[in-house]
């Protein structure tokens, strides 16, 4: 059984009296563990993907297995329990909260957990050290550059070690320099057995996942596999 | 999340926008100084108008002839068709209620005064001794009439100081002989000018035993009887002893009235009572229109971090962790604005007490509970609307705004 089994997925979007189908027949599977890219031109449906993925957004259409349990069904309760519990978001405009501080902002899903004080603090203060903030606890976004707001973001989706991290073009904003750090960063916890599924325009950060999603007016269109271990 | 967690959650967002949260503290403060303030200045004035009638004998019971309410038949009133008088033996009767202290009769009649060559009209009041401690009043001259039985005709007079005036001029009054009606009395006194009492006026009186005034006017009946009570709490008991004593005296028919200060007291206390209420309901207005900008502020702040709440939902809040953080910051803000109005208010009544010093403008419990209460609640009340469309939001398109 896959970490992630999608079937037939519809999603329809209705524009005036248009329909757009966003997502038209996406079947796919994804092991846990797996680095997964989406690729492919704006429009295409890789962001709706992502959301299904993340359960922000429901199908018209299909089933939608997460570690063998359909989650489609669930209430909006259920669902953000799940998001909680096994989904890390990262997104390419950081969405920190701009009057919490770097601890504040990646202590959010603990507190929203329920996690009491006591124990949130050693969890945070030893996030921020493997993600090398530990000098930055206190500051607040707008005094962070940009690889550190989106190292803040990524500390915040791990933080509850979730079972698969969703990052939406997570250096779309970032210089080349700090998006290598970034993207090492999130392949670095691949390696550790998170799944990771990023959306991406850019080839290059695309050629280095081992699995490449190709999608095209909301279908896919390729699954292409990387043999060996993947070029660096 | 735990209850301090969204408390705390909340308290950082009131924070994180100093001028937004400052101005709706301003807004909310205001509606609840203006309860405050209002309510003080009528209750202050409520309690004014009630120390000063109390100061002029609050304790007093008067006892009246004849009865005023409509009774059913009974017995008495089978064969009794006209009230008996209330005689000076029934006042001094009324001596023996163990809550009263003392007593005086009242009767009332016109007659002239003359003096030298000058005559005229006057008001004779036919009472006791005790008259003159009952009603509070002083003697500017001589003394008040002699502690005598009541049924003692002596020929003595006090006057009024304004009829001493025109009758006397500047010539000594005390000692005098003047005549009133057929009888000749002697001046021992002159009372104080105290102005116009209530109904009428002492200063044009001449005050006589009340036995001489009654055969003056060759009556029996008194006008009225003034009992005074021991103390203001004793009246109610005093009150009930009175109509016994006369119940008992009259064969069981009470064809008396008995009426109390404290009932046209409490007249007054419940109007300015209502007015205060009045008052305080306008300054809830302000209150509601506060609650209002509480709501306008808060779908604002709703707007504001659309993005925000779509990035709480994304790291798994609920509809409800969404709902409650922003109904408490609604909460924060008006228990914040109610404070700081309730401290401006106490403010602005102690400004009143300073400006008018005669005026007791302290506002009542009530008022203050019911202007933090009215805040408190307009304030999360309104507080849902937007609390709810915030935890309504969809989540894909909450966070794609930017």
């Amino acid at each position: 059984m896959a970490q992630i089994e999608l079937s037939d997925i519809e999603r329809v979007f209705k524009l005036g009296d248009s329909e757009v189908h966003a997502l038209h027949a996406v079947t796919v599977a994804i092991e846990a563990g797996e680095y997964v890219a989406v690729m492919g031109p704006s429009g295409s449906g890789k962001s709706t993907l992502l959301n299904l993925l993340g359960l922000l957004d429901r199908p018209n259409g299909g089933t939608y297995r997460l570690e063998g349990r359909d989650v489609t069904t669930l209430t909006a309760d259920e669902q953000a329990e799940v998001r909680r519990n096994r989904i890390g978001f990262v997104f390419q405009s950081f969405h920190l909260v701009p009057r919490l501080t770097a601890a504040e902002n990646i202590a959010l899903p603990l507190m929203l957990a329920g996690v009491p004080l006591a124990e949130r603090a050693p969890r945070v203060a030893e996030a921020l050290k493997n993600f090398g903030l530990d000098t930055r606890a206190d500051h607040r976004p707008d005094e962070l550059s940009g690889g550190q707001r989106q190292r803040v973001a990524i500390a915040r989706a791990t933080i509850m070690r979730p079972a698969m991290i969703l990052a939406d073009e997570p250096t779309g904003n970032l210089d080349r320099a700090t998006g290598q750090d970034v993207t090492a960063l999130l392949e670095s916890l691949n390696a550790s057995g998170v799944t990771l599924i990023v959306v991406t325009h850019d080839p290059v950060m695309g050629g280095r996942a081992r699995r490449r999603l190709m999608m095209e007016d909301g279908a896919l269109v390729a699954d292409l596999r990387a043999d060996a271990a993947s070029t660096p | 999340m735990t209850p301090a967690d969204t408390l705390r959650f909340a308290t950082r967002a009131a924070t994180g926008y100093p001028l937004r949260t400052a101005l709706m503290v301003l807004a909310m403060s205001i509606g609840v100084a203006a309860v405050v303030v209002l309510t003080a200045l009528g209750d202050g004035a409520r309690r004014y108008v009630v120390n000063e009638f109390s100061a002029l004998g609050s304790n007093l019971i008067i006892v009246l002839p004849g009865r005023s309410e409509t009774g059913g038949v009974g017995l008495g009133s089978l064969f009794t068709s006209t009230p008996r008088d209330l005689t000076v033996r029934d006042a001094a009767a009324l001596l023996r209620a163990p809550d009263v202290q003392r007593i005086t009769p009242l009767t009332l009649g016109n007659s002239e005064i003359a003096y030298g060559g000058r005559l005229r009209e006057v008001l004779v009041l036919g009472t006791s001794a005790d008259y003159l401690g009952i009603r509070g009043y002083r003697m500017a001259l001589g003394r008040f009439l002699p502690r005598e039985d009541l049924e003692r005709a002596s020929s003595v007079a006090v006057l009024g100081a304004t009829l001493r005036d025109e009758l006397f001029g500047i010539e000594p009054a005390v000692g005098r002989m003047i005549r009133i009606g057929d009888r000749r009395l002697r001046v021992i006194g002159v009372l104080e000018k105290s102005g116009q009492g209530l109904g009428m006026n002492t200063d044009e009186l001449v005050v006589v035993p009340v036995a001489t005034a009654q055969a003056m006017f060759n009556t029996n009946t008194l006008f009225r009887v003034m009992v005074e009570a021991r103390s203001r709490d004793a009246l109610a008991s005093a009150q009930r002893q009175v109509e016994d004593i006369m119940r008992t005296r009259r064969d069981g028919e009470l064809d008396i009235t008995v009426i109390t200060q404290d009932a046209v007291l409490g007249t007054f206390d419940r109007i300015l009572g209502a007015l205060t209420f009045a008052v305080a309901g306008i300054a809830a207005i302000s209150l509601a229109v506060a609650g209002i900008l509480v709501m306008n502020v808060m779908l604002v702040a709703v707007t504001q971090r659309t993005a925000e709440i779509g990035l709480l939902k994304a790291l798994g809040a609920t509809g409800r962790n969404i709902r409650l953080a922003f109904l408490a910051e609604a909460a924060l803000l008006s228990l914040a604005g109610a404070l700081a109005g309730l401290a401006l208010g106490h403010l602005g009544a102690w400004g009143l007490r300073l400006a008018f010093p005669v005026l007791p403008a302290w506002p009542p419990d009530w008022a203050v509970y019911a202007g933090l209460g009215t805040a408190i609640v307009t304030g999360v009340l309104f507080g849902v609307m937007p609390a709810r469309r915030a935890a309504r939001l969809d989540p894909v398109q909450a966070l794609a705004k930017r």
